[in-house]
């Protein structure tokens, strides 16, 4: 492992090798990770290359003795959600079982630049959601109060205080849906998607991970009731455990090992404006009038829309879903109803009947799933691949993991976040 | 119009964005909007339900092809006539195949 630990000196960002490198016109920075062939073999595959993947990686090669790791993505790392999502972080769910985890990844996200020695552009200007009725006040009081309970921070908005931090927002009364308060989470925020993919690429490929590009998984190998290895697009990988992170096709790779999964795969939409001066500097989510919004460092307005109802795997989706979204945005922001559209795309997003995640073992010994993130998968970047790197190392769950196993479909323990979180995600 | 133009990105963009039409068997060929979707089609409500396991009952209730592919499934022309009918879509393209009434199965030549 010498060789290991030499490469991550080497290759530490810091001041001095900023220095080192304007000497030489920045002509000789090192790639940030290695694109290895695969080995014959692998302790543990982790399929999918997106931040849930590599931070499962990451964690696994810190964190366990698991021995070779491969990461393997089928197009290029974090193309699929990681880099599609509208990439809001907080932890203000409503169950106890997810507020726990939600918040463990939140404090990873916390230190995790530092971690990754990596800028992962962390930045907590809170999040707001809005009630627009008594009813989503009820539930903002409700959901708040067992924030304060879990020791996560929330505090309750009046419109006049809403106003005081987003004097662009309409909260006159005259609204259709008029603003009646807000939840906020100061600690809440937003983050660089590609640079949490890179990060956790780059950290992961210094402690020995095998990061694998191009190549898709095709079969889940299995004799006598255990996972064997894998088959790609670049041949036959034996693998002692195989840890399965794919979002929208967890379906997909679960029928290659017989098993059927109470996931269904929706488009998700967003799109992005042109960049602006600054004029929104924290994020808003309303859930009943369903769109969110956030300013990037780049000026634009990052506005996330709904699923469509219907299953889909195509990466787009329902023009209406767009319409009724940006008619939510304008009418909370009527000065945003001139601001021209760059660019709107869709990712796949597999949904679970309570809208919360599985990470778990599976009935194939040594195989393991983490899937089901559905609208709101990109919070959890840290804590889903700490959780689940427990769940690989150990064979089994993590405390904090423990509620979120399949398990749970049998038992009927269901954690219901889809209406009592009352959240969009 | 002169059509020799290429398409331009947005238009490109836009066509590929595109609502869906579909066909109810009664009404005829409507915008998505009019309709709701009922998920996958041909789940069969088990006849005694008493005698099922907890693993019975969870795939029943919970579990889902969630086909990739081409995919059997319902709709409910809930702005129209407000009856049930089934559709084979291809949920990669979203493309659809055929429609067909409940109780109906799906046309076997379809690939």
């Amino acid at each position: 492992m010498d060789r290991i630990g030499s490469s991550v000196s080497k290759n530490r960002y810091s001041i001095f090798s900023l220095a080192r490198n304007a000497v030489s016109y920045h002509q000789n920075w090192s790639e940030a990770w290695r694109s290895p062939d695969p080995a014959p073999a692998y302790d543990v595959v982790v399929v999918g290359g997106g931040g849930h993947g590599l931070a499962t990686a990451y964690y696994l090669a810190a964190e366990h003795d698991v021995g070779r790791i491969a990461v393997l993505e089928k197009g290029w790392i974090g193309g699929g959600n990681t880099g599609r999502n509208t990439t809001i972080v907080r932890s203000n769910y409503l169950w106890d079982e997810s507020a726990h985890l939600y918040e463990k990844s939140l404090q990873l996200w916390e230190g995790l630049s530092q971690e990754l020695n990596f800028n992962v552009m962390f930045s907590q200007r809170g999040v707001m959601n809005l009630g627009h009725t008594l009813q989503d006040m009820r539930d903002i009081y409700r959901r708040s109060n067992a924030n304060r309970l879990n020791g996560i921070d929330s505090e309750i908005l009046t419109p006049a205080e809403i106003k005081a931090k987003v004097p662009a927002m309409n909260v006159s009364g005259e609204a259709r849906y008029p603003v009646l308060g807000a939840s906020f989470q100061p600690r809440g925020g937003v983050a660089r998607h590609d640079a949490v993919a890179w990060g956790f690429a780059r950290a992961a490929d210094s402690r020995g991970v095998d990061i694998i590009q191009n190549c898709e998984v095709t079969g889940i190998r299995r004799e006598s009731g255990a996972v064997s290895g894998v088959e790609t697009t670049r041949g036959f990988i034996g693998a002692g455990k195989v840890a399965v992170v794919v979002a929208g096709h967890a379906s997909v790779l679960a029928d290659m090992a017989e098993l059927r999964f109470p996931v269904e795969s929706h488009p998700l939409q967003a799109l992005v404006s042109e960049p602006l001066k600054p004029v929104l500097d924290t994020v808003i989510m309303s859930n009943a009038v369903h769109g969110y919004v956030s300013q990037s460092d780049k000026g634009e307005l990052v506005i996330g829309a709904g699923v469509d109802a219907y299953t889909g795997y195509g990466q787009r989706g329902s023009f209406s879903i767009i319409e009724g979204n940006v008619a939510a945005i304008v009418e909370l922001f009527p000065i945003f109803s001139r601001v021209r559209m760059l660019r709107q795309w869709g990712g796949i997003v597999d949904v679970c009947p309570d809208a919360c995640p599985i990470i778990s073992k599976t009935p194939v010994q040594g195989l393991y799933f983490n899937c089901g993130w559905g609208t709101g998968g990109f919070k959890a970047t840290p804590g889903s691949g700490w959780v689940f790197a427990h769940t690989v190392a150990r064979d089994e769950a993590h405390p904090l993991n423990a509620a979120f196993e399949l398990e749970r479909f049998t038992t009927g323990a269901l954690i219901d976040e889809h209406g009592a979180a009352g959240v969009a995600h | 119009m002169n059509m020799a133009q290429p398409e331009s990105r947005t238009s490109a963009h836009l066509r590929e964005a595109q609502m869906l039409r579909i066909e109810c068997p009664w009404c005829g060929e409507r915008d998505q909007e009019e309709f709701q979707y009922g998920g996958e089609a041909h789940i069969v409500r088990p006849e005694s339900p008493d005698t099922l396991t907890d693993e019975q009952w969870a795939d029943y209730l919970f579990n889902r092809a969630n086909t990739k592919g081409i995919h059997a499934e319902q709709w409910c022309h809930a702005a129209g006539c407000r009856r049930w009918f089934n559709v084979l879509r291809d949920t990669v393209s979203y493309a659809i195949l055929t429609v067909y009434r409940p109780g109906e199965q799906p046309p076997g030549n379809i690939e």
